[in-house]
């Protein structure tokens, strides 16, 4: 790839959809979750542990380490699309 | 249960103790915390307990929800020189937080959660107010605040069974002979003050006893924060000032072995809230070059026993505590106890400082260090408006190092799912949600009315059979042979499958699934999303033909999704 788009497009938003569905072994679809939906709390029902498992795997697939500098840990997932967002802004591969 | 019902006679603390510190630190300049860079004096700290002090409302117990460690700390000390009481239920979800007013109808909450957190409670909510800066608290008070032995300074709950919970109280004498066994244990050097980085809250058991108290007791410092993914752990140990301790749990361990980031050598790791499997005790004290204790201690009795994970299964018990057999049960009881307290997991008396773990009481649930019990968890789901009946169950089936989910049945024809989980989420932890709920048309109860454990099992394993098959009707996985000759050449050394041939291959495939005989395959669209190397297996998954005879399909590996598109096996000449 040759430039790093700060916004992620429908392809990684779907494969981000799908990366979190396969890590956590979720029963829906990754279809069925929505781009600005929440992922915690009362969206898909994410809670700590389920972020740091794909943490996990993000960081296995895009290569680089997940960041929150000690401000808000869950900001990146607020929504599918916040962390596509940070993964096609940090992703260096 | 109220609280006049606790008034209880309980065991006097020795007489001859006199009034104990509030903390070790002598000289003012000492730290007590850290942020950052930010090095947070006694002084400073005397300076802001004084301003939260001066905050508090006029109400005897109080629910510190600060997030900050450093404010939870500040909250918690000025609610005990004012000879208030700390509340510390095990969540707080609404449904808690309504039982927390119903147990001390004065609660109010400390909060540092900002203007938003005014209205999202079913309690008053009092702001952790601006704190001093370091030529602020250059004047006021020097002395450390010292407390009676027998002063009740805390309220600590577990789940219980009986769906409210159960409150445990915590005398600061009490608190301050576990916490100084603890650091003997652990041995931690008198000498030599530590770092205390934290990944669990301060308000959970293990996260108050092993960072606050510890640091305080010991005195050492704190780090303010609570840094959750691996690479702000390692940042924040990294930064912290020799020596430096990390205080943390099974699960935050993996996920930082596992993310492969260069780690500091630290001076101990101390991990707690569920058992450390011996291979990853191995792999953090490598990882981290220093010893890794495991603590053993409930809500109720506070931390009664260590062990060094690397070297030994049997845990030791700290020096205070003894440990008997009586009426088949076994009793943990000492100076820092208020009476004999039974144990809840079953274990087996090596001698009479030394016991094993033998396994945990069937009852209790134990998912990434947060506890409850299944009694406790059916009896909020069966509380919830057109709720039939309902049972939690803990798969058997373990995968080692990750998180076991629960899984709930319910016979609640008239709720829909999305609605029931939310109704859910205001009464028990996120940690216990279900994965899966199950709905029935009725649940396979016994004679007695029980639920066994077999049939849940049976339930769970036909509920995932049936998804199995669905899955399996659609889906099928393909081999992309290593010497194919299209994968070389691609790049010189790192042969990659070019699209084409995954196509083909899914086009292939797809005949042969659906009966086609040699079928003109026209490509809807067709997404390649990442490359792959020659030689996995990946899985063909698609959707029943739509209505001009399309197939959507997609190819994914472990990792995720590798190409996706749609195929229609149109006839006649393309």
């Amino acid at each position: 790839m040759s430039t790093t788009p700060s916004c992620a497009d429908e392809a990684l938003i779907a494969e981000v959809a799908e990366l979190i569905v396969s890590a956590l072994n979720l029963e829906n679809p990754a279809s069925s979750i929505a781009a600005d939906a929440p992922l915690f709390g009362d969206g898909l029902g994410l809670d700590s542990i389920d972020i740091l498992e794909v943490a996990l795997v993000v960081s296995k697939r895009y290569g680089f380490s997940l960041r929150a500098d000690n401000t808000d840990n869950l900001k990146i997932f607020s929504s599918l699309r916040s962390l596509a967002d940070y993964i096609a802004a940090h992703r260096v591969s | 249960m109220p609280l006049a019902a606790h008034a209880k006679a309980l065991r006097p603390i020795r007489s001859h103790v006199s009034l104990l510190p509030l903390l070790a630190h002598l000289h003012p300049e000492a730290i007590v915390a850290r942020r950052g860079d930010d090095a947070i004096t006694l002084r400073r700290f005397l300076a802001d307990i004084a301003r939260v002090v001066a905050v508090l409302p006029d109400c005897r117990h109080m629910l510190n929800l600060c997030a900050d460690r450093y404010h939870f700390a500040v909250g918690l000390a000025a609610n005990m020189v004012t000879g208030r009481i700390s509340l510390l239920p095990s969540t707080h979800t609404p449904e808690t937080l309504r039982q927390m007013a119903a147990f001390a109808p004065d609660c109010q909450i400390l909060s540092d959660g900002g203007e938003a957190d005014a209205h999202r409670y079913p309690l008053p909510v009092t702001a952790f107010p601006t704190l001093s800066t370091a030529a602020e608290a250059v004047t006021g008070e020097r002395d450390v605040p010292r407390l009676a032995p027998a002063q009740h300074i805390a309220w600590v709950f577990t789940s219980g069974s009986t769906g409210v919970p159960q409150p445990h109280r915590k005398c600061w004498g009490r608190l301050a002979i576990s916490t100084h066994a603890t650091a003997a244990a652990l041995g931690l050097d008198p000498t030599r003050p530590a770092t205390f980085v934290g990944t669990v809250p301060p308000q959970h058991m293990f996260g108050f006893e092993s960072t606050v108290l510890l640091s305080w007791l010991t005195g050492g410092a704190f780090d303010a924060g609570r840094p959750f993914y691996p690479a702000d752990i390692a940042a924040t140990l990294a930064h912290a000032p020799a020596p430096v301790v990390l205080v943390t749990t099974p699960f935050h361990l993996r996920t930082v072995l596992d993310e492969g980031i260069p780690l500091p050598t630290i001076d101990r790791v101390i991990s707690a809230t569920a058992p450390l499997p011996v291979e990853l005790a191995h792999r953090a004290e490598a990882g981290f070059g220093a010893p890794l204790f495991e603590i053993y201690g409930s809500t109720e009795t506070g931390q009664i026993a260590t062990r060094r994970s690397a070297t030994t299964p049997t845990w030791t018990l700290t020096r205070d505590v003894q440990l008997t057999v009586s009426a088949g049960k076994y009793w943990i009881s000492g100076e820092q106890i208020d009476a004999p307290t039974p144990l809840g997991d079953l274990i087996e008396i090596v001698d009479a400082r030394h016991f094993s773990l033998r396994g945990r009481n069937e009852d209790l649930i134990n998912i990434a260090g947060k506890r409850t019990s299944l009694d406790y968890l059916n009896r909020q789901l069966c509380a919830i408006p057109g709720v039939r009946d309902g049972a939690f169950h803990l798969p058997a089936a373990e995968r080692d190092g990750h998180v076991t989910r629960l899984a709930a049945f319910v016979v609640a024809p008239d709720i829909h799912e999305a609605h029931l989980r939310a109704a859910l989420r205001e009464r028990i932890d996120a940690a216990f949600m279900p994965r899966p709920l199950i709905y029935r048309d009725s649940l396979p109860r016994n004679a007695t009315g029980k639920l066994p454990r077999a049939s849940c099992e049976a339930l769970l394993a036909a509920h995932y059979q049936a998804r199995g098959k669905a899955r399996h009707a659609r889906s099928r996985s393909l081999t992309l042979a290593a010497d194919h000759p299209a994968c070389v050449g691609h790049f010189p050394g790192r042969p990659i499958v070019p699209g084409v041939v995954l196509l083909d291959r899914a086009a292939r495939a797809l005949a042969a699934e659906s009966g086609l005989q040699e079928p003109c395959w026209r490509v809807g669209s067709v997404k390649f999303i990442r490359a792959i190397k020659p030689g996995v297996d990946v899985q063909l998954e698609w959707q029943a033909p739509g209505a001009n005879g399309a197939i959507a399909f997609s190819l994914s590996d472990g990792a995720g999704v590798i190409a996706s598109g749609s195929l229609n096996p149109a006839t006649g000449a393309a």
